[in-house]
């Protein structure tokens, strides 16, 4: 068991060195809109995972950011069942009374 | 028009008598839908009448994330339904009737989130993904162990997530619920709120790195 490991800027500075255009962090950061979208492009797509293989901190948290767009959506599941329970028969009955209410 | 009427708690309500009608509506075949919207278009009662108890439901829902308003969700619902019956020659028939119904209610929350500010909306910038001198990622050990359904499962952190989102400002939030949530296309969702395709992915991108942030304690307590 060890404590969080800080980054490590001198190891990815040594590596952008030796692997001319690996992307950095902020790089990568700016390609994730484009690549959930689906519309990175193939050459750019390849620097994007050449800097997961890399890069634990972004790996870490493309994990964690993919996970929160599934748990948005799973936390309001059930958005196209049937009438729920919890609709009042009050505002059925108030929108019923509106619409037959001139003006 | 008087809306002192429609105005009520609506989560006081508890068990109410839903007609038989509602419940028997299947998913939507496309025959019945076809004779509903031509009654609908004749101004038929009954017809408007099975179209409000088929698709409040999903009206009251859709303007409740919206709004995190249950009155004003209703007032909204209320005014959706009213536009539609309104409107109903004008509908193309291009998507279904619940979608179309889910649009004009999105238009109507919308326009009351655009007239009434909200009061407690966190500053976003401090969610943001932080970077250091080195462009280098600053980011905790993040352990991505359980699965959605797990954590949905647990009531707590379930509500985490929904009052997560609930935080975000306005503007990012709006687009994360319509894109997310109501799985609008950014087309869609830019020319709903009259913004750039571009504004609508930057939005989402931090709407999401944001939420990301605030649920971050969900993958920080199960270390190696
Ligand atoms: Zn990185």
């Amino acid at each position: 068991m060890t404590a969080p490991q800080r980054p490590r800027p001198a190891r990815k500075r040594a590596l952008h060195k030796f692997i001319p255009g690996l992307i950095n962090c902020v790089q990568f950061e700016e390609f994730m809109v484009n690549y959930f979208e689906g519309t990175l492009p193939p050459a750019r797509r390849m620097s994007f995972n050449a800097h997961l293989k890399v890069c634990r901190e972004c790996r870490d948290y493309l994990a964690a950011y993919k996970q929160t767009i599934e748990l948005g959506k799973a936390a309001f599941e059930n958005r196209d069942g049937p009438l729920p329970d919890d609709v009042p028969e009050d505002l059925v009955q108030a929108i019923l009374a509106a619409r037959n209410t001139p003006g | 028009m008087d809306d002192a009427p429609i105005r009520r708690n609506i989560q006081t309500t508890g068990e109410t008598a839903v007609a038989p009608v509602a419940r028997a509506a299947p998913m939507s075949g496309d025959l019945e839908n076809s004779t509903l919207l031509e009654k609908l278009r004749a101004g038929d009662d009954e017809a408007f009448e099975q179209f409000v108890r088929q698709h409040s439901g999903r009206a009251l829902a859709t303007a409740r994330r919206l709004l995190r308003d249950d009155a004003a969700a209703a007032d909204c619902v209320q005014e959706a339904f009213l536009a539609a019956s309104q409107n109903i020659g004008g509908f193309e028939g291009r998507s279904s009737l619940a979608t179309w119904l889910n649009r004009i209610t999105i238009n109507q929350a919308l326009m009351h989130l655009r007239r009434h500010k909200a009061k407690k909306e966190i500053p976003l910038d401090p969610l943001l993904p932080q970077f250091d001198d080195n462009q280098c990622r600053i980011e905790p050990a993040l352990h991505v162990v359980r699965t959605v359904e797990d954590i949905i499962a647990d009531a707590q952190l379930k509500d985490m997530i929904t009052k997560g989102i609930e935080q975000l400002p306005d503007e990012y939030r709006v687009v994360l619920l319509l894109r997310d949530i109501e799985e609008m296309t950014t087309r869609e969702v830019a020319s709903t709120l009259e913004i750039s395709e571009g504004a609508v992915k930057t939005r989402l991108h931090r709407a999401r790195s944001a939420l990301k942030k605030i649920l971050e304690p969900l993958w920080l307590e199960y270390g190696p």
